[in-house]
């Protein structure tokens, strides 16, 4: 049942997007004009292609983001269960977590937290 | 208390009395989907309408009020507006993805918005797993704005969409971790039974020091998670001209605007549910006659009333703070919420086990 809702919200999501941008293509008006198919920098025309390299910072934070989400799913299952396992639970998650700060201080250590 | 499963109960055996079962249930579905658009839209209207206020009060100035009474009529007009502006076809960007972007956005957006307790017995999507799924579908419009970003071809979208990336996930984190602390008091991924148990006080008063830590911690994320308030930078308009959705225009764009309304929305009804109990009214364990009054307000006013709350906190924040940079946003994030965090966790679970809440 639930997941039948699920895919009815995506189908709904879908056609709220498909109507509205069917309502504007067919009211909206259409003129044709080469300077406004150019893309909106700065006025003068555009030098080169934009897919090109950016800051390896992005990057960086983006590995580190991985730990530590991977990091909260495992947790989860956890967090359901902590009140049966008593202070069992709590012992054995410290580990997990004091493992995981040790990686976070790492790359603090290494400056992977500076924006440079 | 009235409970809205009583109409929909009733509307479902109304139409299985007058025609098969499959046809009931698709008709029910188109219902839903009927509803859930109408509820979308509105609510999505009624803050631009309410930003806009508060916004100019915030400044000393009236705000619109032209259109309708107290220009009530205004976000509709724009709404409009934005249907009959041309959709300008650009040369140079990637065709599929810049199409595709804006659909991932509502997807994200709608699929959330349908988790959200409203009232009791009015919730779309009830998982056992429900405020895990919550999670995983709002982090979808991540990718929704990366790939509007990237297939403009255009450098100011790229790098706002960068530094939204950037800026997402890394205040996603604290968002799931503060999430989880409110789990592990509650011992519930379940929304509505969140709800319910929070039936003898809220959660943030029941857990008392890493509930209130958690609170700040979430409110904070959240806004971050929005693109709003003094986290605005992946659309620094003084910089960037607007970011990733530079390129798009008319309802493109309109998609763009609905959705960052709606997360807002979004945002304040998670803290609502998590924190503050969702449509449950305020009870205090004891008074047995207060509550009684209490019970007397129905639960749907409790819900608006209280995002309502808390969405004017997050507009506050963002008329109070000056915009942060890339650098001190992210060190916000990595070296003071994340290990902060953590601690919390901790704290919390101690709680818990040695029974300390309340």
């Amino acid at each position: 049942m639930n997941l039948m809702l699920f895919v009815v919200v995506l189908i709904t999501a879908v056609a709220l997007v498909v109507a509205a941008l069917g309502i504007a293509r067919l009211i909206s008006p259409r003129t044709f004009n080469r300077q406004k198919g150019e893309a909106y920098e700065c006025g003068i025309p555009t030098r080169g292609t934009s897919w090109m390299q950016f800051k390896v910072g992005y990057y960086l934070f983006a590995i580190l983001f991985l730990m530590f989400d991977v990091e909260t799913v495992l947790l989860f299952p956890w967090a359901l269960t902590v009140r049966d396992l008593g202070a069992a639970g709590l012992i054995s998650i410290s580990f997990f977590i004091v493992i995981l700060v040790l990686g976070l201080a790492y790359a603090w250590k290494k400056g992977a937290l500076e924006w440079k | 208390m009235f409970d809205f499963s009583v109409i929909t109960q009733w509307i479902d055996q109304l139409l299985r009395g007058v025609m098969p079962d499959a046809a009931a249930t698709v008709v029910e579905c188109v219902i839903i989907g009927l509803c859930l658009l109408l509820g979308y839209s509105v609510i999505a209207l009624a803050l631009i309408y309410v930003e806009r206020k508060v916004c100019a009060w915030f400044q000393c100035r009236l705000g619109p009020n032209r259109v309708g009474p107290f220009g009530v009529l205004q976000s509709v007009a724009d709404m409009i507006k934005m249907l009959i502006k041309e959709i300008i076809e650009i040369k140079h960007v990637d065709k599929f993805l810049f199409g595709l972007a804006p659909y991932i956005v509502i997807v994200a957006s709608v699929a959330a918005f349908a988790c959200l307790p409203f009232a009791k017995g009015l919730q779309v999507l009830d998982f056992n797993v429900g405020i895990f799924f919550l999670i995983a579908v709002s982090s979808i419009g991540i990718v929704g704005i990366l790939l509007a970003g990237w297939a403009s071809n255009n450098k100011y979208s790229l790098i706002g969409a960068m530094r939204s990336g950037a800026q997402m996930i890394s205040y996603e984190l604290s968002i799931g971790l503060s999430i989880l602390t409110m789990v592990v008091l509650s011992g519930t991924l379940q929304i509505s039974e969140l709800v319910e148990g929070q039936a003898d006080g809220w959660l943030l008063f029941k857990g008392h020091v890493p509930a209130l830590i958690a609170f700040v911690i979430y409110l904070v994320a959240g806004t971050a998670e929005t693109n709003r308030g003094p986290f605005d930078l992946p659309e620094a308009d003084s910089e960037l001209t607007a970011g990733y959705h530079t390129e798009y225009s008319g309802m493109h764009f309109g998609f763009f605007y609905l959705a960052e309304y709606l997360n807002l929305f979004i945002v304040a009804g998670v803290a609502t549910t998590l924190f503050l109990g969702g449509w449950m009214p305020l009870h205090v364990p004891g008074w047995e006659g207060f509550n009684q009054v209490m019970d007397y307000i129905p639960s749907i006013f409790w819900f608006f009333g209280k995002v309502g709350v808390m969405i004017f906190v997050i507009m506050w924040f963002k008329w109070t703070f000056p915009r942060l940079r890339i650098d001190q946003l992210l060190r916000l994030e990595w070296k003071y919420l994340l290990p902060i965090n953590l601690l919390n966790l901790l704290l919390m679970v101690i709680v818990v086990v040695y029974e300390l809440h309340f």
